[in-house]
């Protein structure tokens, strides 16, 4: 894999040949082929492979990185890579919140009270489709779809789930602080808590949605509201998984006594993630709950 | 820029660890001019495969009247056309150019990631084929037009998934392209080589990424509630829930427009870094185009409501996104101002690089001119969706985007291959090509103006004899292309050896190095004084 020449302390790391790349490309493909396959209808053979490979492909692949960084190949240099790479990954995924907060805005400011005949540009849309409807948030808009439902109310779980999250984000940073003073104990403890938060903030998740769809009568499909509620939180949802799985990892390398008190970026991009999640959450909790 | 060159050339030491042999080099590679070489050569394939989709839509278009395709395959044409050019052919070409380019302009031995950078381009060719293999599915590809508008595109048959899915496998390797560009320039720059003495190719570049990494996820936002709405009973684009189709294109143009400086910008450094060294001159006002086309990046983000000023918006946004828009012209002006004033007494050649770039420079400007006319919201409303649209943005993209990748490779090419160009094939594609392309798009303005709708594989008499001259100058365009091929293959395989400066006014790190380039460069950053 490597050759002496490359590793002076000056050298820039180039990693050599991989296979991981190509093996993600294909496992990419298969996946989404096989998605492709079953929103048609057909079998879900292909996606369950697809999803097999790339699993895999994490696997191998970052325990590659894992192992290369153990050696000490990484120099000053390739850590402050990493460091860009992380944070303009985490500007992106922010983008992709975006799009749906964007969404929820939209249809809030403009698509719902046009759609109730305000202003000038809405009063023929409401005239000539719907006379009846009035604006009013939440909606599942003038044609009913869904049918009868309630909206989430913030107060109850969705706050505690809050108070769960903003309480993660301390944990981590005092595991954060343990590590950097080299007290192992701390730094363990504050982990382990982080991800005991994020499992209990998930399962907090799924019994608020079974109360959605089996007492309000909140759907996926219940129009407007329902649509950004379950996307922005669905989403949301699914990068706190991530993000308890990447700290799990993160808590398993600690326990190997992998880390320093210096050099420790893995640990640290793992916490960037976890206060990405924890900022999109307190905007869904004031816009999608609250307000 | 004065270089202390020597360690750049210090590095024969490295020599044993050349390009492996084999399929392996490619697949495998880490290497960011094996990676460029290849996005340079997947971009040349589509193409030529969307020039082929073209091609046959002129030739239907050739006279009224339905002759070889039927309108429904016509619109799977237009569509197909537009999604493989502009995500299989443009992009890829610049990101190719990036990555061949990027750390030799700033001395660093490689991009920042570089196992990540082999996944960024072999991810293109699986979502190409999940893109194009709609084609053959019952019921055929997308035909709803690239733009993907909601309720229409909603009904998109088993193809739907495909084109959602293949757009988010696009979305991921650019994103991670971007990222790698960002990381690359930010922390592998030579001693010395600082933010404002870069090369103009590495500051558009530096914006472009994060252009694209600021919009690639909306994109994959929004076709993600169309997928939804599709198969999961959400209301995003469902007025009857709630939701509005015209929400969707606000987010698909927040993307979009951006997305249009994505396709420019890389392109104005190319010209920016060609003119100087043919006209043998500093160019004119480095700082002020690094000002220019940061502005022209912000403004991006504040002018997509001028792709909708006929869908139905209150009047005040109408206003200000054509205020917004005309601002545009101001850093543009600024630009094309420098490029004249850095030709302006120069001892001027004009090799095909040069001839691209002048082209560019002009035909560019007609794409800009009539982009401020369709900024102008009421005159909007008598050119939208005709041809005068189409005829403007192919102004900027082929005269403007494709022929700066064209400049750009026919700069590069002896550098990287070490042999020089055939010039005199060269000049002939530069002619047939600047000739084809008036021909094809001059045009197609006045259709516009007398009316004729876009999209449409038949149109009414009046329209037959414009054209009949614009499918003549598409095939001429087309075929001439097969010049340029040829001449790319035969410059790799051979020719007259290039020196190690190549073109006698070029200046930058990369004429340092011996041509054809070593596979390993850099591995001592230079030293940039």
């Amino acid at each position: 894999m490597t050759h002496a020449s490359t590793h002076a302390p000056d050298h820039y790391y180039v990693p050599h040949q991989s296979y991981w790349p190509i093996i993600a490309s294909i496992g990419l493909f298969t996946l989404m082929l096989g998605g492709a396959t079953v929103l048609n209808g057909g079998s879900n053979t292909l996606l369950l492979a697809g999803a097999a490979l790339i699993l895999l492909t994490m696997f191998g692949w970052f325990g590659t990185v894992v192992h290369e960084s153990e050696r000490g190949l990484y120099s000053d240099q390739m850590d402050r890579s990493f460091r860009w790479g992380m944070g303009w990954f985490i500007f992106s995924e922010v983008m992709f919140f975006a799009a749906f907060f964007g969404a929820l805005f939209y249809a809030r400011q403009y698509a719902v009270p046009w759609l109730g005949g305000e202003t000038s540009h809405g009063v023929l849309t409401q005239s000539l489709l719907w006379p009846q409807y009035e604006a009013a948030w939440p909606t599942n808009g003038p044609g009913d779809i869904g049918g009868f439902f309630a909206p989430m109310r913030p107060w109850g779980l969705p706050a505690l789930n809050t108070l769960i999250l903003l309480s993660s984000g301390a944990t981590i940073t005092w595991a954060h602080w343990g590590l950097v003073e080299g007290q192992r104990g701390q730094w363990l403890k504050g982990l382990a808590a982080t991800i005991v938060l994020g499992v209990l903030f998930l399962t907090l998740q799924a019994v608020e949605y079974r109360h959605a769809y089996q007492d309000l009568y909140l759907t996926l499909g219940s129009g407007i509201y329902g649509s950004t509620f379950f996307m922005l939180t669905g989403f949301h949802g699914l990068h706190v998984t991530i993000g308890a799985i990447i700290l799990t990892v993160i808590l398993l390398r600690g326990l190997a006594g992998h880390f320093t008190p210096q050099r420790h970026f893995a640990f640290e991009a793992a916490a960037w993630y976890w206060h990405f999640v924890d900022v999109v959450w307190l905007g869904l909790f004031i816009f999608v709950y609250w307000l | 820029m004065n270089i202390a060159a020597a360690p750049a050339l210090n590095h024969e030491h490295d020599t044993h660890a050349g390009p492996p042999r084999g399929l392996g080099r490619w697949l495998l590679t880490t290497n960011h001019k094996d990676i460029g070489t290849l996005y340079l050569l997947f971009s040349l394939l589509m193409f030529f495969i969307g020039g082929s989709f073209a091609l046959v839509i002129r030739a239907e278009l050739f006279q009224p009247g339905l002759q070889i395709v039927n309108p429904y395959f016509f619109n799977q044409l237009t569509t197909l056309h537009a999604l493989v050019m502009i995500f299989g052919a443009v992009m890829p070409a610049f990101v190719g150019l990036a990555n061949w380019q990027i750390p030799l302009m700033i001395g660093a031995p490689d991009m920042a990631l570089p196992r990540m950078n082999n996944w960024s381009f072999w991810i293109l060719p699986f979502a190409f084929a999940l893109l194009l293999s709609t084609l053959f599915l019952p019921g055929g590809g997308p035909a709803g037009g690239w733009t993907l508008y909601p309720p229409l595109a909603l009904q998109t048959g088993q193809a739907f998934p495909f084109v959602i899915l293949a757009i988010h496998m696009m979305g991921v390797s650019s994103i991670m392209g971007a990222i790698n560009v960002i990381a690359t320039i930010l922390n592998l720059r030579a001693p010395g080589m600082t933010l404002m003495r870069m090369p103009l190719f590495v500051w558009t570049w530096l914006i472009t990424a994060f252009l694209l990494i600021a919009v690639m996820p909306v994109l994959a936002g929004t076709v993600t509630m169309l997928l939804t709405d599709k198969f999961f009973g959400t209301s995003f684009f469902n007025a009857a829930g709630g939701g509005d189709p015209v929400m969707f294109q606000h987010i698909f143009w927040f993307f979009g427009h951006p997305e249009v400086y994505i396709m420019i910008l890389p392109g104005f450094g190319i010209i920016s870094t060609i003119i100087p060294t043919f006209a043998r001159k500093p160019l004119f006002g480095y700082a002020s185009m690094v000002y220019a086309t940061a502005s022209i990046a912000f403004l991006s983000f504040i002018v997509w409501g001028h792709h909708m000023f006929t869908v139905g918006m209150p009047l005040a946004g109408e206003l200000f996104f054509m205020y917004t828009t005309m601002l545009i012209a101001v850093p543009t002006g600024v630009k094309v101002f420098n490029w004249i004033s850095t030709m302006w007494r120069g001892s001027m050649t004009f090799e095909t690089p040069m001839l691209f770039a002048i082209a560019f420079v002009v035909l560019f400007s007609i794409g800009g001119f009539s982009g401020l006319m369709l900024a102008i919201a009421p005159a909007d409303f008598q050119y939208q969706d005709t041809y005068f649209v189409v005829a403007h943005f192919h102004y900027v993209l082929v005269p403007g985007a494709v022929f700066s990748i064209m400049a750009g490779v026919y700069y590069w090419l002896p550098k990287w291959t070490g042999h020089m160009i055939n010039e005199k094939l060269g000049r002939l594609h530069f002619w047939l090509s600047v000739v084809g392309v008036n021909v094809l798009f001059f045009p197609q303005h006045f259709l516009g103006l007398a009316g004729m709708p876009r999209r449409i594989p038949d149109y009414a008499l009046q329209f037959t004899e414009f054209n009949m001259i614009s499918s003549i100058g598409a095939f001429l365009f087309g075929f001439s292309q097969l010049l340029f091929l040829y001449n790319v293959i035969q410059t790799i395989r051979g020719g007259e050896p290039a020196t190690d400066q190549v073109w006698e006014g070029a200046q930058g790190l990369e004429w340092t190095l011996p041509s054809p380039v070593p596979y390993h460069t850099f591995a001592t950053a230079p030293v940039v004084e």
